[in-house]
């Protein structure tokens, strides 16, 4: 079944692709999804048939219902894809793509001077992690417990809708502005 | 349904959508599009310990993913607040307008 | 008695912490009790301690007494450990009786002065450090003391510091006498390395063990701590700190330049005779510097007409025959000279002291004149220690103890026919400027008037200084006078007996050329200042006297050789080094930092897609490392 792999792996990297070029949002999150869902694809042929899941669950439909609902949130519509279209010019990403080109060059030189090996990938079963993580990763899991619960917290905080705050020159500037302002009117 | 692939492939590909992610942080000016790409990024290292966990038979990376998918909610979580008050205080999503803190 | 021993030491250190820490709040009379009090209750527990030790001798001739542990490193452990034999308490007994007189001396001396606490504060602390140096069982606590010592030498000559002079002599010392020190210290390491221990007990015990004879290293140990034997001793070359620091109080320089301080060197050597004894070039080097000083300060002293300045070219000229008697192995001899030394400068000084107050101040011996019957209690102790200086035969103490070194100075085994020409000229030249002093300062015609004679308080310690001046001589008689040798009996346990030369002559002889040296250099002085003094302005006319009457005046010009030599090309190369070249390299390196600062900031753009480039940068080049390694 390698022709699978190498199917989802190929779709994964144009949707990524796809997400780092388009200038809807909404599009992007959807080809993000396409390649979250050819994650699961992939982690599923390596035989973790619980990531798999996990990676459907809560990347594709939590994480990027999240994404969605704050693109809902600000109205992200034709203007930011305008500006979007804009702002994604060549000088702009030739640089970057040229570094990351390098970086990945540098990885594949070390990845493939090691000795290359086939294996068939063996099957870890949801149990197997589930002991795994409640036994010897006890810690890290409530680590981690606590840190959701942290970013629960921290999200209602600084989601609240306060009004704006300016440091104290920033103000009297404003109201400086203001006063200007006024006087034009009048 | 078991494939017999080399780790290397593997890797290579984690390695190569890591690359993507990078690439897609640093050309977006858009904070949204930023945050996707280091989602991007976080699949890509899920990915690479999932293999590793593959190759030797092992739990061990299957448990890393599923702290990276806690951490990658939380971050999510955060992020998006954050860009929320972005938003409202600065009526942009311009990550080039907020450079507020140079040196 | 040993359970005492702590209290010689503690009673002058109780003193220094009231007076300093109370000393201003305190009125003089209690200023006075405290601070001579304390000397003279040390005093009188060395008498205590000092008498049973030599009743219970020769058994018992060491005693000992460890306060507590000073520090522990390894090994090594340095302890407060007191320590008393025969040859400390000589120094002990000085230092306390008579630091004990010249206390007593002060408090009517220093009555008018303003800082009277700060006097007496400091010359306990000066009290309590010389008993350390003596008393120290190892030689670190000794330097303890030595450093001690030169620390109060500093204060006292400094004592009026408002006279920027005074100051200039103050740190004069102290700097002169830090090259010895510094040259001590290393032959401290010296002898740590090679011995393990700086109890100076197991060194004296195990030298031989230690060391080979006239191996090189120690010699050049004994050098070593030879030099600081001479920066404290003020022997050339490092005597030109003690005519200056006369510019301290006249009690000053009675108890610190010319009865304890100076003959720290003295001690030092006799202390650790076991490794001078091992080095014959090192007793050379000491004869010769010992002979080589009474020459030079003796022909020195003859010149000067600062009455202080006299008695302190005297004082290097003495201390010089302590450094020949212990040069030649005249052990005995030069502590025998030191004890009586002592006494009779520090009466001399004490006197002079008496004299400068009286006559408002003055110093020139020329202005003074005609005493005689003015003060007639400072006169005639002034005289006790005159003829003891000049060594008047047989009724003086210094006759008795000047003599052994000149017979030893041939007749030892390290002795030789030119360091006794050298010591007999220096006993002529001794008596001809004691002479010229006497003439000057008592007879003659009055030039100043005096102002108002000397206290109780003060004339009593120079009339017991007098009197031991004169009679302690006879407790070491010459080997041909009845053979009474109590001193260097009590001493030989301390210090070996001195191995005399083969086939050297009657011993009659010499002292009958001592004696004739000495009234020689008297009936020389009494020639040209009494009798004849019409002769000295025909001695001025001669061009070539007069030019080496200056040559001596200036001490040799050794002042004026250092000055050349050290001072100016010092001075020179600070001048030159104003902007100090050494700097440059720290503040190149403060301005390299703050422009790589500014540098590096403008990195810092707030651009966050410009941070993550830098990351992206920084992974490329550690795994391009990766790849090339």
């Amino acid at each position: 079944m390698e022709i699978a792999f190498y199917i989802a792996g190929t779709v994964a990297i144009v949707a990524t692709l796809m997400v780092i070029t388009r200038h809807n949002p909404v599009h992007a999150l959807l080809y993000l999804n396409v390649s979250l869902l050819a994650h699961a694809l992939l982690f599923y042929l390596l035989g973790a048939s619980f990531a798999a899941l996990l990676e459907i669950i809560i990347y594709a439909g939590a994480i990027m219902v999240l994404f969605i609902f704050v693109v809902m949130l600000l109205n992200l519509g034709k203007e930011t894809a305008e500006q979007e279209r804009k702002w994604l010019k060549a000088k702009v990403w030739v640089g970057p793509s040229l570094l990351a080109g390098i970086l990945f060059a540098e990885f594949l030189v070390l990845v493939l001077s090691s000795e290359q090996s086939t294996y068939s990938p063996a099957t870890v079963s949801p149990r197997e992690v589930a002991v795994s993580l409640f036994r010897e990763y006890l810690i890290g899991v409530e680590l981690a417990a606590m840190l959701l619960m942290a970013a629960v917290v921290g999200a209602a905080h600084i989601g609240r809708h306060k009004r704006l705050v300016l440091h104290r020159f920033l103000k009297e500037e404003n109201e400086r502005e203001e006063e200007k302002h006024e006087e034009m009117v009048l | 349904m078991k494939s017999s692939v080399s780790v290397e492939v593997v890797v290579l590909l984690a390695g190569l959508l890591f690359a993507l992610g990078i690439v897609g942080v640093i050309i977006r000016k858009n904070i949204i599009f930023m945050l996707l790409s280091v989602e991007i990024m976080l699949n890509a290292s899920g990915l690479a310990f999932v293999a590793a966990g593959s190759r030797w038979g092992q739990p061990d990376g299957q448990v890393m993913f599923v702290f990276i998918l806690a951490m990658a909610a939380a971050e999510v979580s955060i992020g998006l607040a954050l860009i929320l008050q972005i938003y409202h205080q600065h009526k942009s999503l311009d990550i080039d307008n907020l450079k507020e803190m140079n040196g | 008695m040993d359970k005492y021993l702590w209290l010689i030491p503690a009673l002058p250190l109780a003193g220094f912490l009231i007076l300093a820490l109370a000393g201003n709040h305190l009125g003089r009379k209690s200023v006075a009790t405290v601070g001579a009090g304390s000397v003279c209750l040390s005093a009188l527990v060395t008498f205590a301690v000092g008498g049973a030790l030599l009743s219970g001798m020769p058994e018992n001739a060491v005693y000992t007494q460890t306060l507590w542990t000073w520090f522990e490193v390894g090994a090594f452990n340095a302890k407060i450990t007191l320590t008393l034999d025969v040859l400390s308490l000589i120094f002990v007994f000085v230092i306390t009786f008579i630091g004990a007189l010249i206390h007593i001396y002060s408090t009517a001396f220093m009555e008018a002065d303003r800082d009277y606490a700060r006097f007496f504060a400091s010359m306990n602390l000066f009290v309590l450090s010389m008993l350390t140096l003596v008393m120290a069982d190892n030689l670190l606590l000794m330097y303890l003391g030595w450093e001690g010592v030169g620390l109060c030498s500093y204060l006292l000559i400094g004592f009026w510091y408002e006279q920027p002079a005074n100051g200039t002599a103050a740190r004069k010392a102290f700097t002169v006498t830090r090259i010895g020190d510094a040259a001590m210290a290393i032959g401290l390491f010296m002898v740590f390395q090679q011995a393990g221990t700086l109890v100076i007990s197991d060194i004296q015990a195990n030298a031989s063990v230690i060391w080979q004879p006239n191996t090189t290293i120690v010699t050049v140990t004994a050098l070593l701590l030879l030099t600081g034997g001479l920066g404290k001793s003020a022997q050339l070359p490092l005597q030109t700190w003690l005519p200056d620091a006369m510019a301290g109080p006249s009690p000053v320089s009675a108890l610190i330049h010319a009865a304890t301080m100076v003959t720290a060197g003295v001690y030092l050597i006799a202390r650790m005779h076991a490794i001078f004894a091992l080095s014959e070039t090192a007793r050379l080097v000491i004869a010769v510097i010992g002979a080589a000083t009474l020459l030079l300060a003796g022909l020195t002293a003859l010149t000067q007409y600062d009455i202080k300045r006299v008695l302190a070219y005297s004082t290097i000229s003495q201390i010089g025959y302590m450094f020949l008697a212990l040069g030649v192995g005249a052990w005995t001899a030069a502590v025998f000279h030191f004890m009586i030394h002592a006494f009779f400068k520090a009466l001399l000084f004490l006197a002079a002291g008496a004299i400068i107050e009286s006559l408002h101040h003055e110093h020139n011996m020329f202005k003074m004149g005609g005493l005689k019957d003015k003060m007639p209690v400072v006169f005639w102790t002034f005289l006790a220690g005159a003829i003891s200086l000049a060594a008047v035969p047989l009724v003086s103490a210094g006759f008795y103890s000047k003599d052994q070194i000149l017979w030893y100075s041939w007749a030892a085994d390290g002795g030789s026919p030119l360091l006794w020409a050298i010591a007999l000229s220096g006993a002529l030249i001794t008596a001809a400027y004691t002479t010229r002093m006497m003439i000057l300062t008592f007879w003659g015609e009055s030039h100043t008037p005096i102002g108002h004679q000397p206290g109780k308080r003060m004339t009593m310690p120079l009339v017991v200084l007098a009197v031991f001046s004169v009679l302690a001589g006879f407790i070491e008689l010459p080997h041909n006078f009845g053979h009474f040798t109590l001193f260097s009996d009590f001493l030989h346990p301390v210090l070996p007996q001195t191995i005399m030369r083969e086939n050297v002559p009657s011993e009659w002889l010499f002292q009958l050329l001592a004696a004739l040296a000495t009234l020689g250099g008297i009936f020389l002085g009494y020639y040209y200042y009494y009798e004849k003094p019409a002769r000295i302005e025909r001695l001025r006319r001669n061009g070539l006297l007069v030019g080496l009457y200056r040559f001596w005046f200036s001490g040799w010009a050794f002042d004026a050789l250092y000055d050349s030599v050290l001072v100016k090309p010092f001075i020179f190369i600070s001048k030159i080094n104003k902007s100090d070249i050494t700097d440059k390299l720290y503040t190149g390196i403060a301005a390299m930092t703050g422009e790589m600062y500014k540098l590096l900031s403008k990195t810092q753009s707030g651009s966050l897609r410009w941070y993550i480039m830098g990351l992206v940068v920084g992974a490329i080049l550690i795994l391009g490392i990766q790849i090339m390694l």
